[in-house]
């Protein structure tokens, strides 16, 4: 058996340098495809015809005007007379027609009598929530009340972070073609091998039936593993139609209302501390919306990453309200979970007379990775300045411009995910992977690419990498970070597997043992003995008309040694506030991240950078604005659902934690760590500027203003 | 936010426009009321006013005349992708707001997604792939080789927004890179990479290696 351990840090030719991602021409030149570009031949249009009410009844629904319009082939009624909808934008009917512009006409044909119901649409009152109120039970550790009663310094607050939504770029949708017993799926997903089986299931066909593809994604963020009832119903659409192949994605306003979002979170919290600074205790009530379904947070995930501290008490409330269901996003709960416990840590430590920095590291026992921790709040600490920028909390210096620093931290696990990857060598000397894997723009082509390289000896574009379709080996969703520890260690094992076939059949030529062969630099040779050698594609010769094409795959029961989980990470942000405006403007963010092996410190760099940029917009202006009277969502759009540009950002310093220690862990996941510890950060740095906290989240011009006055949010 | 692009000025038109239908009538809008004029619009109807129902046009696009055909309300932009097979530009927010459909028109930046394909009849139109096919235009390998794209949806419209801003400021600096590039915006946060690609981009250019 191979020895598929990682090659030595030093030995490394390939993995680990800065490469640029092969696939970066083709996206920057337009010539990338995704699904939303592809037409199938002969593809017609569908769209959806929404609900306008949040909370309603459909008392009927006539269809008969929109089937008479010129080009239309299908119409389908998802919500018939009886129906009751939940929520704002869900689905009622679907329209197929020859252009997107005749089915929209169609959808306007559509004639629905609705009975509007009561709704609950906010949840940032819970005292409004009434029965829609769902608490969990209470959960204690140690004696919380005799902590509180003993603590020096007690610290009580509310803290807020809203509703945000995922706003991929590329909507949420496929095209689908629905001919005799094959489907053929074009989805926008992050869950290329299983898709198409939650399709077969919402078909109630074979999941054999499904053939799914996708070269490109346009953003999933934690959205896309579902095939939906949009791309269901565009299956049946293309039935309908002759088996015509149907294009149906979201527009704008449904992609942010009915394809995911993220789940808010509202916390009273009691902390308590040692005059020395020793956090002693935490009591949190935190509530939340996930959409009707109602849930969607782990609470007890607080107190965040000091998840040690001797006292804890935690209870937790639900609240079902009439809007869209949530869906992962981005490091599920940590963001929120993570901004809670940093701020109130951070007010703690201000009660206390105490530096947060100080705070934070001399409670680092109370974490999982307390050296990790420490070192790396240190190193946060020094790239940020904060000796030099640090002052007790408000920045007494003259004029209406503020600043100051602030500190998060967080927390990941990014274990690999199960996946399999056939590698096959040609007897031209071509090499090939398979793996029904996709790549978000994280690189995963990329690094395969790279590991392939690393493993066989070869140059990169000597390989090609097969991924984004479900014929191909099946390999896990890309979700919880898991994808480049699983798809780097099944590449590995295949192709280590597939080189033991190719050293047995050159061994003979070369008169040595298979085990005593080694690939490099493009040769295979008798270990240590550089004379005794044949070209890569003189030894493929050798395999005469036969392939060598074998598999390996990632065990999540036993990875090797090749990936692990298990990360943390602190961030800080120097921030000026313009206390006459309530204007925030981020100065500089720094992100110390570990994340085991990296294969490529260019890349990694690059999910830190993205992190860091979406804590960015959701520190500073993402909210989704619900509006009790009407229950509808007031900006379900790009132009008042507000993300960061390119001047709003300040400047980004990442510094990836590679230590020898680190990398002998094996690869771990980043894209989402990497978004945790921004949020806190940022809030932390705003209040050390402005002398008060803003409780709720986005820092908006709005609530920075009222809290400064002293106003409670509206 | 950052700085939007300019709004598009309406383009004289050589089919039926108010102003047209003035000079002809060769009266000017001090004498006659708007009633008068809505009346007499009605009662004669230019012969060449565009629609309804779909209508073929032809497009000048990167150089070459191309034919399509549109209803009037069809964007550049749904023109460009579902009746084109040109998808470089995308689809996004579909209201001017997010730049992923951004071409140059007239020497101009432009959303594709508030321009009617009518109106883009006989206007010079630049898309990524005039840019990107034989030798690209500078500004592509730079996003490349800056990692200034992840997904990449956003990337060929803030690639076109960096060649047009680069036409018109060939010596950019870092704050005006910042600046000038407002009107784009992307969810995996590539922004980093993007400053140090367009700055990259300017210095190859400036280097005459691309004409």
């Amino acid at each position: 058996m191979p020895n598929y351990n990682w090659p030595p840090m030093e030995s490394r030719r390939v993995m680990g340098k800065r490469i640029s991602r092969v696939d970066g021409i083709q996206k920057a030149s337009g010539k990338a495809k995704y699904n939303s570009d592809v037409r199938l031949p002969g593809t017609i249009h569908g769209v959806i015809l929404h609900s306008p009410h949040a909370h309603c009844r459909i008392k009927s629904i006539d269809t008969s005007e929109a089937e008479k319009l010129a080009g239309v082939t299908a119409v389908r009624v998802a919500a018939p007379a009886g129906t009751e909808i939940q929520w704002t934008n869900a689905e009622i009917a679907f329209v197929a027609a020859r252009t997107e512009e005749i089915a929209r006409d169609a959808v306007r044909k559509i004639k629905v009598e609705y009975e509007v119901l009561p709704h609950l649409v906010r949840e940032d009152n819970l005292a409004k929530a009434g029965n829609r109120a769902k608490p969990a039970g209470e959960q204690v550790t140690g004696d919380p009340d005799a902590a509180f009663k003993q603590a020096d310094v007690v610290h009580e607050a509310e803290y807020g972070i809203p509703v945000i939504t995922h706003c991929c770029l590329e909507p949420h949708g496929s095209s689908v073609a629905w001919s005799g017993d094959k489907i053929e799926f074009r989805p926008s997903t992050q869950n290329v091998s299983a898709v198409g089986n939650d399709l077969a299931k919402g078909l109630e066909l074979p999941a054999t039936q499904v053939h799914t593809h996708m070269d490109n994604i346009g953003g999933g963020f934690g959205a896309k593993f579902q095939a939906d009832k949009w791309g269901v119903e565009a299956a049946h659409l293309s039935k309908a139609s002759g088996g015509k192949p149907v294009k149906l994605f979201l527009d704008r306003a449904a992609e942010l209302t009915i394809a995911g979002v993220r789940p808010s979170v509202y916390a009273k919290v009691k902390v308590a501390a040692k005059k020395d600074g020793t956090f002693t205790a935490w009591d949190s009530l935190s509530w939340m919306t996930g959409g009707y379904a109602g849930g969607g947070l782990n609470a007890d995930l607080l107190p965040y990453v000091y998840r040690n501290v001797a006292n804890r008490r935690i209870n937790h409330t639900a609240v079902s309200t009439n809007n869209g269901a949530s869906r992962a996003w981005r490091a599920p709960n940590h963001p929120q979970v993570a901004y809670v416990t940093c701020a109130a840590m951070d007010d703690l430590a201000a009660k206390l007379g105490m530096d947060p920095l100080q705070f934070f590291i001399k409670n680092a026992n109370l974490t999982a990775r307390p050296e990790v921790y420490t070192a790396q709040l240190k190193k946060a600490a020094e790239m940020i300045k904060w000796s030099e920028r640090y002052h007790a909390r408000g920045d007494k210096t003259a004029g209406h411009i503020k600043k100051g620093v602030g500190l998060g931290v967080g927390m990941w696990g990014g274990a690999g995910h199960a996946s399999q990857c056939r590698t096959n060598i040609h007897p031209d000397g071509a090499v090939e992977l398979e793996l029904g894997s996709q790549d978000l723009g994280t690189g995963t082509r990329t690094i395969l690419l790279q590991v392939a390289a690393e493993s066989l000896g070869l140059p990169m574009n000597a390989v090609t990498v097969k991924i984004g379709d479900n014929a191909l080996p099946v390999s896990g969703a890309s979700g919880g970070s898991t994808t480049v520890g699983g798809v780097s260690s099944s590449a590995r094992i295949s192709t280590l597997n597939a080189l033991e076939k190719l050293f047995e059949a050159v061994a003979p030529s070369l008169g040595a043992p298979a085990d005593q062969l080694e690939a490099v630099d493009g040769k295979i040779q008798v270990k240590g003995n550089p004379a005794k050698s044949l070209t890569w594609k003189a030894a493929c010769q050798k395999l005469g008309v036969r392939t060598i094409s074998e598999m390996g795959a990632n065990d999540q029961r036993n990875p090797r040694g090749l990936n692990t989980g298990g990360v943390g990470g602190a961030h800080a942000a120097y921030v000026s506030v313009d206390v006459e405006t309530g204007v925030v403007k981020i100065e500089e963010i720094v992100a110390v991240n570990d994340c085991g092996l990296v294969i490529n410190p260019k890349l990694a760099e690059s999910q830190v950078y993205g992190g860091v940029i979406m804590s960015v917009c959701a520190a500073l202006m993402e909210e989704r604005v619900c509006d009790e009277a009407t229950g509808r969502i007031l900006n379900a759009d790009m132009e008042f659902y507000k993300l960061a540009g390119i001047a709003d950002i300040g400047e980004i310093k990442v510094h990836m934690d590679i230590t020898p220690e680190h990398d002998a862990r094996g690869v771990v996941g980043l894209g989402e760590p990497a978004c945790i510890p921004t949020i806190a950060a940022i809030a932390n740095a705003c209040t050390n500027a402005i002398g008060v906290r803003v409780p709720t989240l986005p820092l908006t011009a709005r609530n920075v203003l009222n809290a400064l006055s002293g106003r409670r949010m509206a | 936010m950052s700085s939007r692009k300019e709004p598009e000025l309406q383009p004289k038109k050589k089919g039926f426009s108010r102003r047209g239908f003035l000079q002809g009538a060769g009266v000017t809008s001090g004498v006659l009321g708007t009633g008068l004029l809505e009346q007499e619009a009605e009662a004669a109807p230019p012969a060449n006013l565009t629609g309804p129902g779909e209508v073929p046009i032809t497009l000048t696009l990167n150089g070459k005349p191309t034919k399509v055909t549109v209803e009037p309300r069809t964007t550049l932009l749904d023109a460009l992708r579902d009746r084109l097979e040109m998808t470089g530009a995308k689809r996004v927010c579909d209201r001017g707001t997010c730049g992923a459909c951004t071409v140059i028109m007239s020497g101009k930046v432009v959303y594709a997604c508030t321009v009617l394909a009518i109106d883009a009849v006989g206007k010079p139109i630049q898309t990524i792939e005039g840019i990107s096919n034989g030798k690209p235009h500078p500004v592509v390998p730079a996003f490349a080789n800056n990692d200034g794209l992840q997904c990449g949806y956003c990337t060929p419209g803030f690639v076109m927004a960096a060649k047009g801003f680069l036409d018109k400021n060939p010596n950019p600096t870092y704050d005006q890179v910042k600046a000038g590039l407002g009107g784009n915006l992307c969810r995996c946060g590539t922004y980093v990479g993007v400053r140090q690609a367009v700055l990259e981009a300017a210095k190859e250019l400036k280097g005459g290696r691309n004409a």
